[in-house]
């Protein structure tokens, strides 16, 4: 029996923009630690609305929200931020890396925010996650210059370089080719075999979806399985 | 705090036309500032040097127009008294023991001297031209202390007039139009029709021609003489205090103490100090309208960046960049922005103010002058910075909040 890492209950939200529309209902939900975990569903299932709740970046919902024993409702946003920017990395469908600066700087502003690490070391952390994810030839380029799936692998190894306790995924495999799409699956995989790593990731790819550890499907809504 | 610097620079970097530009809105109007202000203040500053050079700080005289009770409402105060046909007393402008008073005051720490004197309007004979003009009768030494004469003799000496009783300083304009030399003998005539001859020992030119024109000092005894008053009349005691920006206070307290009016410098040449004032309006209200269009600049830049950064905000914020840190991020760049513009604002504008020391200035008969007067006191330099960097915050502020609480799932879902 592993740790619960993540656990909602009755999680209910509504959108009220053009009219009031119940987007979740009643979710309940637990992670555990070391679990790859995938969202599956049509769209405006709300499983990308989930997922932003769970991230925290969303606090607008009723219901409870626990994240590795800490009760996350109700708390300030600078506080969430500060969570989010420890415990929590995202990839999103598309890389989202700061143009102007370069893959090596991207992967580092997360932990430089943090400031839990003299620069020296974080530099050299961010190499390795670089070199984890097989691009430590391309840190010192601009991110702008990168080709797609080089810049989704920069993206991965910005959001791992806080050690999170959970790697969120918002259909990263979604922008890339199949070959790229592979390559990161085959990393997500890695990720929680060799490092325990927790993901979740919401995906349309039901390729991808079967071959991780849990299935959650959606549907209007609500938790189908 | 370092990554948000970092992140403003390389914002800033990598769009260097773009900052220039909104650096140079804000030199342009800090430059202008400094410039104006310098102008203007140089301005002012030698108005008031003129001033000080025709009046004292303190001058204590006898004011015959100050109006007066009648009898009538002397003795029924209360009642409702009505006299026709007021005639002024003739009173003589004497001070009562003007130079006990002026003892007194001597005693004062705070006055540096006090100088008595007689004033007379006289006719300037000599040859065939007659002249218009005052002569004052002055301890000659102590007017010297109280406004640097001897710096502003032009032929003769102070001293010589001391040594000669029926001696005469003139200015240098009434020497001019009297072609009259040192040693020379003039002939003045009082308005009571005394004519007295008297000896040229020195000419001064003080720079302001109203003065050099028309005036001419003397002995005050032999001015006692030349109206036929006795060795105590005196009708102005002129004061120099320590800190003359104080004047108004203490002509007000020795006014009090000796019943005799007290006017000070500013009261004086209210006038001509008007005009420093409406050059401070007029100053200040350009540069704030300059800095004002420099910060809409900054505005508009600030918001067209934020708008294509949009994106990038996004994720900032998903990683666990909190609203303030992106405001940070921001108001760091309209900071700079500001700091670095307004630096080279004051070098800008010290630049042209330098020029502009150099421009030939004609004051004429009136002015002794051959270049603009500009001030280059530092303080103007602290204000405009301040003035520049505070512009550009508030400019920055605005448009930073916004960015601040742009939400994240917005802009990642709108892709």
């Amino acid at each position: 029996m592993k740790d619960i890492l993540l656990h909602t209950q009755g999680i209910t939200k509504y959108f009220h923009d053009p009219n009031t529309f119940q987007v979740l209902k009643e979710i309940d939900l637990e992670v555990k630690k070391g679990e790859f975990l995938s969202l599956v569903g049509k769209s405006g299932s709300g499983k990308s609305t989930l997922l932003y709740l769970l991230s925290t970046m969303d606090m607008d919902f009723e219901g409870k929200l626990q994240i590795n024993g800490e009760e996350l409702t109700g708390k300030s946003p600078d506080y969430l931020a500060r969570f989010r920017n420890e415990h929590i990395g995202f990839v999103f469908q598309f890389h989202f890396l700061l143009p102007e600066f370069t893959a090596l700087e991207n992967v580092m502003i997360p932990a430089m925010k943090l400031g839990k690490y003299p620069e020296s070391k974080i530099k050299n952390k961010a190499m390795e996650k670089l070199d984890l994810l097989g691009i430590a030839d391309q840190a010192t380029k601009v991110s702008s210059k990168l080709s797609g799936g080089q810049q989704q692998r920069v993206a991965i190894a910005r959001a791992l370089i806080n050690e999170p306790l959970i790697l969120m995924g918002d259909e990263p495999t979604g922008n890339l080719d199949s070959v790229n799409s592979r390559i990161v699956f085959d990393i997500f995989k890695g990720l929680t075999r060799d490092l325990g790593q927790t993901i979740i990731a919401v995906t349309h790819d039901e390729d991808f979806a079967s071959k991780t550890d849990r299935i959650i499907e959606m549907k209007d809504g609500k938790v189908t399985n | 705090m370092k990554v948000i610097l970092r992140i403003a620079k390389t914002h800033l970097l990598s769009k260097p036309k773009q900052t220039l530009v909104a650096m140079l809105g804000v030199t342009f109007g800090i430059g202008m500032f400094i410039m104006m202000i310098s102008l203007m203040t140089g301005l002012n500053n030698f108005t008031e040097d003129l001033t000080k050079i025709a009046s004292a700080d303190i001058r204590m005289y006898k004011d015959v127009t100050e109006p007066r009770l009648t009898i009538l409402d002397r003795i029924h105060p209360s009642g409702l008294n009505q006299v026709h046909s007021v005639k002024p007393k003739n009173e003589s402008d004497k001070i009562r023991n003007a130079l006990q008073i002026a003892e007194e005051l001597r005693k004062d720490p705070e006055i540096v001297g006090v100088a008595p004197r007689l004033t007379s309007q006289v006719f300037y004979n000599f040859g065939p031209v007659k002249l218009n003009g005052s002569v004052a009768g002055v301890d000659i030494l102590e007017e010297d202390k109280l406004f640097n004469l001897s710096t502003k003799m032009k032929a003769g000496s102070l001293t010589a007039l001391m040594t000669t009783s029926n001696g005469l300083i003139i200015g240098s304009g009434l020497a001019k139009k009297l072609s009259a030399q040192v040693g020379d003998l003039l002939i003045l005539t009082t308005p009571q029709g005394v004519t007295y001859t008297m000896k040229v020992v020195g000419i001064f030119q003080l720079g302001l021609g109203e003065i050099d024109n028309v005036r001419s000092y003397s002995n005050i005894s032999t001015v006692q003489k030349l109206l036929g008053k006795d060795a105590g009349f005196i009708t102005d005691l002129n004061i120099k205090i320590t800190d003359y920006r104080a004047a108004k206070a203490k002509a007000e307290k020795i006014q009090s103490t000796f019943g005799e009016k007290a006017e000070d410098w500013e009261s004086a040449n209210a006038t001509l100090l008007a005009g420093a004032i409406i050059r401070d309006i007029m100053t200040y209200s350009v540069s704030i309208t300059l800095l004002i269009v420099a910060g809409f600049g900054i505005y508009n830049i600030l918001n067209m960046t934020i708008y294509s950064k949009m994106k990038d905000i996004a994720i900032l914020k998903a990683t666990g960049f909190a609203a303030k840190d992106v405001t940070g991020i921001f108001l760091t760049q309209s900071l700079i922005i500001g700091l670095i513009g307004s630096l080279l604002g004051l070098v800008v504008g010290f630049g042209f103010s330098l020029l502009l020391a150099q421009v030939p200035f004609d004051g004429g008969d009136l002015l002794s002058l051959d270049s603009l007067p500009i001030n280059f006191d530092p303080k103007y330099y602290v204000i405009g910075i301040v003035f520049g960097v505070l512009t550009t915050a508030l400019a920055g502020w605005i448009p930073s909040r916004k960015a601040g609480n742009i939400d994240p799932i917005e802009i990642i879902r709108g892709i």
